[in-house]
């Protein structure tokens, strides 16, 4: 059985749970701690749904002052936390542990200031993703980084697993859209990181802190870039024969100097599939699709599209559908965007998350196939191709533990498959728990021992989200650090 | 003589910090020596060079990827780059003509010391860019971060942290950078008058139009506002025009001719229009466009600031200043009540060594800042003091 472990929980702690709830309540303020099992269920898992441990209690605080204040009880106490955004983890970035408390920000979610001639705002961490364009968008603007769970999503776990989505291939993930962020330490200190201005003096510790997986404090308040929305924008759908022909024509449109604002592939399953669910007129009849999205004016538009329908042509593609008005771009759209809805009405499903060069997608979409085949599982395909960010959606049922651990050996000879070809295991979602025991594959034991060392230089007693990312054995902490 | 280390290989430069550290010897790194008046002064043992560490090692162009040695010449990148119609987004300023250096601007300064100009705006700085690594900490181990793809969360991001430590936290022996395919057009738009609040205002709401412009620089001493957008040849027309018609409550705005928008930006990127200044203080102050004016008004209100200009729409400010201590103290302050921050880019080495070149931080934050410097160089052998005086 390869199940993912998790720490032993520490008796002392365990047995402490008592008093440890009733300086908790000293601290947190009034209806912010959690502790009836009833209400702590909704906090034991997030979206990697397979594995869930009860936390001894949830604080959902209101001020980073009081943030401050419970980290500090931990620190002082040894108490391990579990940061929690809105829980939509793919790679258990959320997932409690029995001896652990949750500190979740989901009360923290206020909008603090929209600032349209510097083009930035100022939120409150506990907001959601899609709350930030919704406050600017009457204005044109947008908040670039789009993760599909961006109606839950929350920025201050965007931060933590620096999330991409469609359209980063043009405007970036989290970390070239962020300009400053309130941290805090596990010692309770409040830290400012970045600010307002472009760049920020010292060392960049708040490049270090996005995508650190809620490892080096939390966050509770962000400065995010905003960026004008373009005129229009306009998706083109191709069909192709081949995955190969449709990764071939990815390459070329590169190659010939565009950069689209979203090149997204879905092979024949993963058509299917979403074309069962959502009715978005997908061809039915081909390999491969891909989605691809020009922005501009409506001359610009064409102008583009006509250059990238040239190139797809001269690579075969066998169905060409260029929208021509915005119930057709909702519809083209619409499909893509249900994909992991869709796929879970089919069955359960887990998603990897690998990059790889676009050079080698072929390849890798062929073995992939080859691989998930040879547990006797499906899998369907849904990427972002433009970067190469692949999302294998391999459908097993969670009902069958054999059938789990033939799902998740899959998926790992998948991601190692990545990270042979050049690439690495998680392009968007993060290591968590789901991937911490592969990253001896993409690092080195040196690698890995300067990462720990950083991170102890924030958390030497590994109290801040300890059983992510790191492989459990081989540790290093407060005596480490400058060793 | 000072004894130079100039290591061939990455196992080489392995074994020069590892045996530095056994010696208790401390190391200054250098690569093309360009840029050799940034940050404070480095007293070292020895001088650690990239100039032996050569060579592009990965460029693939349909996948707007290099990779190359961190001594590699800049000159032989973008070289090999214009073959592919391609560039480095960030267009990073050659320091050559505020020093006075002579030799070849290295890819490795770029990271380290995170260097950027103008397209800031649009494309992000080095650090954006950045998307690998390869470097020998402090204790003589070669280590890796990031990769070859640019969508990569996988552990802890030392490409960022390494990005603009300027060497204290490691030799940076390989770098790996995300590419943008080179601009099909470019146009520049000029309006002539403006003061420093109007002009800031300009370039904001150029900025946050939907025509996505490439840079937007003010220069008082040539009553110059320039607004530049690259796009293909129709798109960059039609941009043109309506960029012209938003201008309109500003001024009269018209288009610059090929070959004076090339000059006029690289003298933008370059600081061209201080280079050659008297002033012992040359500044770089990183603000919110909305406070840049106020600040510089304040600054020569106070008889502080002698000259100036902007970039990034306003959120770079260049300026100069003479050099006694109050003043700097003064200027300081008001850059992080401003919640933005100035270093000291020029000034004389004696200055360098007794001011605050970097903004001084929340002494938190410094601690913070301590800590992750001594997990990547223990016994601080790298570049001591570049940054601060106590690391």
């Amino acid at each position: 059985m390869n199940e993912i472990l998790f720490p032993t929980p520490d008796g002392a702690i365990m047995d402490r749970r008592d008093a440890i709830l009733s300086e908790l309540a000293a601290i947190a303020s009034p209806g912010c701690l959690i502790v009836s099992e009833d209400e702590r269920r909704a906090f034991e898992t997030d979206a990697f749904t397979a594995y869930r441990r009860m936390p001894l209690a949830v604080v959902l605080p209101r001020t980073t002052e009081e943030v401050s204040a419970l980290l500090a009880y931990c620190h002082r106490t040894g108490l391990k936390v579990v940061p929690r955004g809105a829980g939509t983890s793919l790679a258990g970035g959320a997932i409690p542990q029995e001896d652990s408390i949750v500190i979740g920000v989901s009360k923290l979610n206020k909008i603090l200031d929209v600032n349209l001639p510097d083009r930035t705002i100022r939120v409150q961490a506990g907001v959601t993703n899609l709350s930030v364009s919704e406050a600017v968008s009457p204005d044109g603007f947008f908040y670039a980084p789009d993760p599909s769970s961006q109606l839950a999503c929350t920025i201050a776990g965007n931060i933590a697993m620096n999330s991409g989505g469609a359209h980063c291939l043009k405007y970036g993930v989290t970390t070239n859209n962020v300009l400053g962020a309130k941290i805090v330490l596990i010692t309770g200190e409040i830290i400012e990181l970045g600010g307002e201005a472009f760049d920020a003096p010292g060392l960049d510790l708040l490049g270090l802190v996005i995508g650190s997986e809620g490892q080096l404090g939390i966050v509770t308040e962000a400065t995010l870039r905003i960026v004008r929305a373009a005129e229009g924008a306009r998706p083109v759908l191709f069909g192709f024969d081949s995955s190969e022909a449709a990764g071939a024509c990815v390459a070329a449109i590169i190659g010939a100097g565009i950069v689209p604002v979203a090149m997204e592939f879905m092979d024949r399953p993963a058509i299917q599939i979403c074309e069962a669910y959502a009715k978005a007129g997908y061809p039915l009849d081909v390999e491969a699709m891909l989605i691809i999205e020009v922005e501009g004016s409506d001359a610009e538009m064409e102008a583009e599209l006509a250059r990238i329908v040239d190139i797809a042509r001269a690579h075969n593609v066998s169905v060409v559908r260029e929208s021509r008005s915005a119930m057709e771009t909702a519809s083209i759209w619409k499909g893509r965007k249900s994909a992991f809805g869709a796929t879970g009405r089919v069955a359960d499903y887990i998603c990897m998350d690998g990059t790889v060069p676009t050079g080698q997608l072929s390849y890798v979409l062929k073995r992939t196939s080859e691989i998930v085949a040879s547990y006797g599982l499906r899998v369907a395909n849904v990427f972002h191709a433009g970067d190469g960010n692949m999302h294998p959606l391999i459908l097993y049922n969670v009902n069958d533990p054999a059938d789990q651990a033939k799902a998740e050996a899959a998926g790992m000879d998948i991601l190692r498959l990545c990270v042979e070809v050049g690439g690495c295991l998680t392009g968007e979602h993060g290591v968590g728990i789901e991937k911490r025991d592969l990253m001896r594959c993409q690092f080195n034991e040196i690698d890995l021992e300067q990462q720990m060392r950083v991170r102890a230089a924030f958390d030497p007693q590994w109290l801040l989200n300890p059983a992510k990312v790191f492989p459990l054995d081989g540790r290093l902490g407060a005596n480490e650090i400058a060793a | 003589m000072m004894q130079v280390l100039a290591p061939e290989t990455e196992a080489q430069a392995c074994e020069a910090i590892a045996s530095a550290r056994a010696d208790k010897r401390t190391l200054e790194i250098v690569g093309g020596g360009t840029r050799s008046g940034l940050g404070r002064p480095v007293r070292a043992d020895s001088v650690l060079s990239t100039q032996s560490l050569r060579g592009i090692t990965l460029y693939e162009p349909a996948e707007l990827v290099v990779s190359a040695w961190a001594g590699t010449p800049l000159r032989e990148i973008e070289t090999l780059l214009a073959g592919k119609q391609q560039i480095l987004p960030f267009e990073p300023m050659d320091h050559r003509a505020i020093y006075g250096t002579q030799g070849e601007p290295t890819i490795g300064a770029l990271a380290a010391c995170n260097i950027s100009g103008p397209r800031r705006v649009r494309s992000g700085a080095a650090r954006d860019s950045l998307i690998g690594l390869r470097f020998v900490n402090g204790r003589g181990e070669a280590v890796k971060s990031g990769g070859r793809v640019m969508k990569n969360v996988t552990g802890l991001d030392l490409v960022k942290l390494s990005c603009g430590a300027h060497g204290t936290l490691g030799l940076l022996t390989e770098v790996t950078f995300k590419l943008s395919p080179a601009p099909r057009g470019s146009g520049t738009l000029i309006i002539e008058g403006l003061n420093d609040a109007r002009a800031i205002a300009a370039m904001s709401m150029a900025l946050g139009s939907p025509f996505e412009l490439s840079a937007a620089a003010h220069i008082p001493s040539q009553k110059r506002t320039l607004l530049r957008i690259e796009q293909a040849p129709d798109s960059l027309a039609y941009r043109m025009e309506a960029l012209t018609g938003l201008a309109k409550p500003f001024g009269p705005a018209r288009r610059l001719s090929d070959s004076e928008a090339h000059e006029a930006w690289a003298g933008v990127r370059d600081v061209a229009p201080l280079a050659n200044s008297k002033a012992p203080a040359l500044w770089r102050i990183s603000i919110a466009p909305s406070r840049a004016a106020a600040f510089v008004a304040d600054m020569a209100a106070q008889n502080i600031a002698q000259d100036h200009y902007y970039d990034w729409g306003g959120g770079l400010i260049w300026l100069t200043s003479g050099l006694d201590a109050a003043k700097v103290e003064t200027l300081q302050t008001a850059a992080a009540q401003a919640k933005g921050h100035a270093m000291l880019v020029r000034a004389s080495q004696d200055a360098r060594a007794q001011l605050h070149v970097f903004q001084p931080q929340p002494q938190a934050m410094m601690n913070l800042s301590g800590r992750v410097k001594a997990s990547m160089d223990p016994d601080a052998i790298l570049n001591p003091g570049r940054m601060y005086a106590c690391q």
